[in-house]
């Protein structure tokens, strides 16, 4: 097998149910040059050690043009600057910290603990409009709307407009995952189209709140005056998409991938139900299992980078395959098995560094709470489909449809 | 002992002891259990408290965040140990394998380990060292009777030394609203562990946040009233301070007294073991059954060339005691040697500091990402052209690179582009490390050359 047609074989569709005996290939060789400008890199300790390597860069002004886009859909130009997730420090980090001011510690530590309950009762109203069906699609009825619905209370959008905010977030999560059959051009249209109508209204909000704050992140963010000032309204505007997009279509994936796992091992179900105390290391083996996001592909090196055998030259892309790195046998034992036992689960599933994931607090909660509802409330849960329909998407891979089975809901 | 069927029966029914039982103690013990040891396990402490952790005690305990009880270590493992707290160890035969408590007792070991640690190093005038206002903080204790002094809203507290101890008390009287005088030998605080350019900012923190600090003073005396409370402070350049508070923070002194006379390579400087934790007698040979580990430990590094390092780091007590537990119990091709590269952390004025390598052998410094200016940086050190050392203000996430950088010998400066370099990176300048033997508040590192023994044993007085 050439080494061009394993990368393009992960990206090809038809392996999107199972990659990872590709990424077992793909580790024999920890860093493999595909192409002049692009390398990818599969490894436990190699992944991360450039995860926290200053001579890498995620800013998209240093990606070459040819490397990463002839593998990957463009994606859609946006009239907003980049967000903190495609910048380098000092403009990441300024607007990093001042995105997890109203977010986090250590200035709002218990932001995303107090919405506990309101997820539980997010969570028990989505599946209670199962109704009386035995039958339902977790993605569409359960797993896909919840992290709309979650962002939604998070940024304060009034529950008037939650339904817009829903419709805008569909097309921009189907303009990430193009579907083959349709017109690309007709997608990106109304791709397009959604994301600037999705800007006017965020507009209209942040200049609501910026005249009647409310406990809200938006209105946090349009106020803040913290040691690095305040955020500019297109600040403002794109670290609110990024917000949206970057915590949504992940945290579906995630508890779709934890519903579909969790029914391919009914004795880790049975064990969840009857102490939920387990959820916490479930999703964390999940993260390691299944990883939402399984390679980042958007880095680039500054210099040549010296790293396990190879260099890496100046100005390459470089693919982290995360997905690849958490089953690496070096770093975890046993690494096929899903086993929530673990003593040791430091998964690469949020990734590591300054880029690792804004919202992990937020998803774990929203994973561990969305897991165990199920596990408690479905009676007799089965798979209809296995493996299940997937999407296109290869880096944000996930199942498009999990149509599932059971006799009945408890209360 | 010898021969694999000594090691099986001290495995299942030999004594250990530790003397120490702090952190790094509580951790051998844990490591002892897990790796199979079944015999008996004594923890003596001078201490009568289990086993608790200091670094909150000068950050959340003096803040009131956190109460100066609620700070014990957790328990990893069982450990069906015999405990006696409260009663320092007063002396060692080796011969015998025994140790004397200062009651009176003695226990016999087939293993010892050593994890005596430091105590805050008091204020040199001992009358002056009795008034009601002046303060150490090391242990537990200390940390509530500061506490519960700072709560009182004293008029003002003098901190006598900037090093990272004294620097976070300045950092939580100033969150706490209360005046803050520190007086600091050298020409800026940290400066003993971190060097001069890295001080100035360090300096800058502390008086962005009110603190009244004094560099290049030395404080001459503490006078006290007629009831013996602390009233005033006096300085070397003449002046004087009207104070009911002062912190004595002038670094630690090793706790190897009631070694004094006993055989053993122990002195001010600390305990002299080889890499895999076994101690030197003072003829500089290797003994088989005494063990050192943590704050008290002075061990050859690889790394630095082989020289004893003496390391007061929290990770390097967790490290350094498994490592001594695994080899206390293990043949001697099964035992390991102790390859922890220096790190340690510090939160003062907002400021997460954090620091790996040792900076303290660095010739220079160069700013590799970030700006001093906006207090936001990772410094790296060179050392005979190679990268020896980095350090960093609220960029912590960097400082594994660097590590490594550290580990392969990688050259010094760095020459590469990377993120955030400013035009401050391009050139390296000196560190500026006052001369290593001028008295201050005492680095956390001690690189203190490649003799295993410690003549100055004999000049070492016994305890009280």
């Amino acid at each position: 097998m050439t080494q061009e047609m394993l990368l393009r074989q992960i990206i090809d569709y038809a392996n999107r149910a199972d990659p990872y005996p590709l990424y077992t290939e793909l580790r024999k060789k920890p860093v493999r040059q595909e192409g002049d400008e692009l390398f990818v890199v599969s490894t436990y300790w190699e992944i991360k050690s450039l995860l926290h390597d200053p001579r890498i860069s995620s800013d998209a002004r240093n990606l070459s043009p040819g490397a990463a886009g002839t593998l990957l859909q463009e994606e859609e130009d946006s009239p907003l600057p980049p967000a903190f997730l495609r910048l380098d420090p000092p403009e990441h980090d300024r607007l990093r910290r001042m995105a997890m001011r109203p977010f986090g510690p250590p200035e709002t530590p218990r932001r995303v603990y107090n919405m506990r309950g309101e997820l539980a009762r997010i969570v028990d109203d989505l599946i209670d409009g199962f109704g009386d069906r035995k039958e339902v699609d977790i993605v569409d009825d359960f797993s896909y709307p919840f992290p709309v619905t979650v962002i939604c209370r998070l940024l304060g959008i009034p529950r008037e407009d939650e339904a817009r905010f829903h419709s805008w977030a569909d097309i921009i999560a189907a303009g990430l995952d193009p579907d083959p059959g349709g017109d690309p051009g007709e997608q990106r249209r109304a791709t397009h189209e959604a994301r600037t109508e999705l800007g006017m209204y965020l507009s209209g909000l942040i200049d609501e709140r910026s005249g009647a704050p409310g406990d809200d992140m938006l209105s946090a963010l349009v106020t803040q005056q913290g040691p690095d000032g305040q955020m500019s309204r297109m600040e403002v505007l794109s670290t609110a998409a990024l917000l949206l997009i970057a915590g949504h279509e992940t945290t579906v994936n995630l508890i779709t991938n934890g519903t579909l796992t969790l029914l391919r091992n009914p004795d880790v179900l049975e064990r969840l139900r009857n102490d939920s105390r387990l959820a916490v290391p479930l999703v964390e083996e999940l993260l390691r299992f299944e990883p939402p996001v399984q390679l980042l592909p958007q880095r680039t090196t500054l210099a040549d980078i010296d790293i396990a055998g190879t260099t890496i030259p100046e100005g390459a892309s470089v693919w982290l395959v995360l997905a690849a790195g958490n089953r690496d046998p070096q770093r975890f034992p046993d690494p096929d098995r899903f086993d929530p036992d673990r003593p040791d689960i430091q998964h690469l599933g949020f990734g590591s560094g300054i880029h690792n994931c804004f919202g992990a607090p937020l998803a774990r909660l929203e994973a561990q709470l969305a897991l165990t509802a199920l596990a408690h409330r479905l009676d007799g849960p089965r798979l209809l489909d296995d493996p299940p329909p997937y999407r296109q998407n290869a880096v944000l891979r996930g199942p498009r449809h999990l149509n599932i089975a059971f006799d009945g809901l408890r209360s | 002992m010898s021969g694999d069927g000594a090691l099986e029966r001290l495995r299942r029914e030999g004594r250990i002891v530790i003397v120490g039982a702090s952190l790094a103690g509580l951790r051998a013990a844990e490591t002892l259990r897990k790796e199979g040891f079944t015999g008996s396990l004594t923890l003596i402490g001078d201490e009568p408290h289990e086993p608790y952790d200091r670094p909150p005690l000068s950050k959340q305990v003096l803040l009131g965040h956190a109460s100066a009880d609620r700070t014990e270590l957790p328990r990893r493992h069982g450990l069906d140990a015999q405990w006696r707290l409260g009663v320092a160890a007063a002396g060692l035969d080796m011969a015998a394998g025994r140790v004397r408590l200062d009651d009176g007792d003695e226990v016999e070991y087939d293993r010892l380990l050593i994890t005596t640690g430091v105590r805050a190093r008091p204020w040199p005038h001992p009358a002056e060292a009795e008034l009601d206002g002046v303060f150490v903080l090391r242990t537990r204790d200390d940390a509530a009777r500061l506490q519960r002094r700072l709560a009182a809203s004293p008029r003002r507290v003098l901190v006598i030394g900037a090093g990272f101890t004294g620097s976070e008390i300045a950092s939580a009287c100033r969150e706490r609203g209360l005046p803050v005088t520190v007086a600091e030998r050298g020409a800026a605080p940290l400066v003993g562990a971190l060097g001069g350019v890295i001080g100035q900012v360090a300096a800058e923190l502390q008086r962005a946040h009110g603190v009244d600090l004094r560099c290049g003073i030395m404080v001459t005396g503490l006078e006290g009233d007629s009831a013996g409370r602390l009233r005033r402070a006096h300085l070397s350049d003449g002046t004087s301070i009207d104070t009911d508070v002062a912190v004595v923070s002038l670094g630690a002194t090793r706790n190897t007294e009631w070694l004094a006379g006993s055989g053993l390579g122990a002195g001010p400087r600390g305990i002299a073991c080889d890499a895999g934790c076994r101690a030197f007698d003072v003829r500089g040979i290797v003994t088989d059954d005494i063990f050192v580990a943590g704050d008290v430990a002075r061990s050859p590094h690889a790394l630095f060339g082989y020289q004893f390092l003496s390391l007061e780091h929290w990770g390097n007590a967790v490290a350094q005691a498994a490592t001594a537990a695994h080899n206390m119990i293990s043949s001697s091709s099964e035992r390991r040697p102790h390859l922890w590269v220096p790190a340690f952390w510090s939160s003062q004025f907002g400021v997460n500091i954090k620091s790996v390598g040792v900076p303290s052998l660095g010739e220079e410094v160069i700013v590799a990402q970030g700006s001093l200016a906006d207090h936001r940086f990772t410094g790296v050190y060179g050392y005979q052209g190679r990268v020896i050392a980095a350090v960093s203000f609220d960029q912590t996430k960097w400082l594994e690179f660097y590590q490594r950088q550290i580990e392969s010998g990688a050259p010094f400066p760095p020459e590469y582009s990377s993120v955030d370099r400013r035009t401050e990176g391009l050139r390296p300048v000196p560190a500026d490390f006052p001369d290593p033997s001028l008295p201050t508040h005492g680095p956390t590192v001690t690189v203190s050359g490649y003799s295993p023994t410690d003549q100055r044993i004999t000049f070492t007085p016994g305890r009280g």
